[in-house]
């Protein structure tokens, strides 16, 4: 069963969720209530489906045991290699699920999340290798954690050390109301978007049939604002269900989007789009490439630096979507535009001639927004 | 000179602008004077000019958002 795409699933989560929320209500720890309801609900998710419970169960197995060795070892010594191997172990399985089907296009592995649930882990290690992550950490805090059902689909992608917070701290009464009342407005916002306007877009815009040709100019550029706006609103949707959820249960699961199609420049839109993808490759690869970079002094000049710093960053982000060459092809797209922007600030610091006004705000909006479509437009695969 | 000073110059420094020791309570990060990029080289001269190393991952971006906040960080460093 697919999160958040059938009326049966809400109407299952709807009797999970409850008990969590009287629970919040009354002020007592929902700990072992929410962690017993992930287990069952990710029973729910998988259950038509054998070979992905499967696959889901020893990459769970595989992961948590490569974060807890890990934990072992760095606190007797912290050598760079073993971070690297093990690094490479936790991102082995998702390697080989995307490239063993493109290899050989008939075989189907991995499970629904599995992209989602790595973040989780590599972050893990990340911080257990900086020393943030040091206290023996407990086995069922992690599988409530990588497991926690209202995001394990898709995201938001969750910090350890921020969720762990959440669940230790609990909550009372007055500060779970206001929450409660986000949650539900949340999951409103997410029917609206996912079901209305997500579904109307596509039912009336993608499957249009004139749009879908795809040859004029003129098809491609409505077909390149339909794809823009349905991938937002759906997107966006299903987020807003995964943190309304999470609300109603306790957990204050960060935010994906911010209003993305009003960014002024590239950078703003990386800070408002699919933001815990974007701030995890902000955090855990561009900021620790450039870091290795400046500090081994690979490099001097500070432009060749960022800019293979981004390079790297979206070519991962490219990639980590799938090794078709649209994924690739956006990847590249995105670097560049970041490297021309910071050479566009440079540029305008020095002779000022994009003066700072409500005009070429509203451009700026207007001219960023057509970038961005475009990129989404590469992103479909429907530009090669 | 003393430590607030120290890291105040640092900060002046990587971002290329006075204002952060005219104002040190500006928002470096909504006002763009500050990316992930001066960050890095933030935590770098940190750890180059006064010795103190800090995590990467222990940047939050909420808890040094202005010179005053890096300051009151930097000393919990010491």
């Amino acid at each position: 069963m697919i999160p958040y795409s059938s009326f049966l699933f809400f109407y299952i989560i709807f009797f999970l969720v409850v008990p969590s929320i009287v629970l919040n209500f009354l002020g007592k720890s929902n700990f072992k209530y929410n962690v017993c309801a992930t287990v069952l609900a990710v029973v729910i998710i998988f259950s038509n489906h054998v070979q992905g419970a499967l696959s889901l169960a020893v990459f769970v197995l595989w992961e948590i045991t490569l974060i807890l060795l890990y934990c072992k070892i760095r606190k007797i010594k912290n050598l760079s290699w073993v971070y690297y191997l093990f690094i490479l172990l936790a991102i082995f399985p998702i390697a080989t699920v995307k490239v063993v089907p493109f290899l050989s296009p008939n075989t189907i592995i991995g499970f629904l999340g599995i992209s989602y649930l790595t973040f989780k882990v590599v972050q893990i290690i990340i911080e257990i290798r900086d020393g943030l992550i040091k206290e023996n950490l407990s086995l069922t805090m992690l599988i409530y954690f990588l497991l926690f059902f209202p995001t394990i689909s898709s995201g938001p992608i969750d910090r350890f050390r921020r969720f762990e917070k959440d669940v230790v701290q609990g909550i009372d009464r007055n500060t779970y109301t206001p929450l409660f009342s986000s949650g539900i407005h949340k999951i409103f916002i997410g029917f609206l978007y996912k079901f209305i306007i997500g579904y109307l877009i596509n039912e009336y815009l993608l499957l249009n049939d004139f749009i879908l040709q795809n040859d004029t100019f003129m098809q491609r550029l409505l077909y390149m604002y339909s794809y823009s706006l349905y991938i937002f609103f759906d997107f966006a949707g299903y987020s807003a269900f995964a943190i309304g959820i999470s609300y109603l249960m306790g957990i204050k699961t960060p935010e994906n989007f911010n209003m993305p199609f009003l960014s002024r420049n590239i950078k703003d839109f990386w800070n408002r789009w699919h933001m815990t993808l974007s701030f995890w490759f902000r955090d855990y690869v561009f900021m620790r490439v450039v870091f290795l970079i400046t500090k081994k002094k690979w490099f001097k000049n500070k432009y060749v630096i960022s800019s293979i710093g981004y390079l790297f960053l979206f070519l991962l982000m490219g990639v980590w979507h799938g090794l078709e060459l649209h994924y690739i092809l956006y990847g590249l797209y995105h670097a560049l535009l970041m490297i021309s922007f910071d050479i566009f600030s440079l540029l305008n610091k020095k002779y000022k001639f994009w003066p700072n006004t409500k005009a070429t705000a509203a451009l700026s909006v207007v001219i960023t927004f057509h970038f961005i479509c475009f990129g989404l437009y590469i992103f479909s695969g429907k530009f090669i | 000179m003393d430590f607030r000073e120290k890291v105040l110059n640092i900060v002046s420094e990587i971002c290329e602008n006075d204002i952060v020791l005219e104002n040190p309570d500006i928002e470096l990060f909504e006002e763009n004077i500050l990316d992930s990029f001066g960050v890095v080289n933030l935590l770098v001269s940190f750890s180059d000019e006064l010795g103190i190393e800090v995590p990467l991952s222990d940047f939050d971006r909420d808890e040094w958002k202005t010179p005053n906040l890096i300051v009151k960080k930097m000393e919990s460093y010491q």
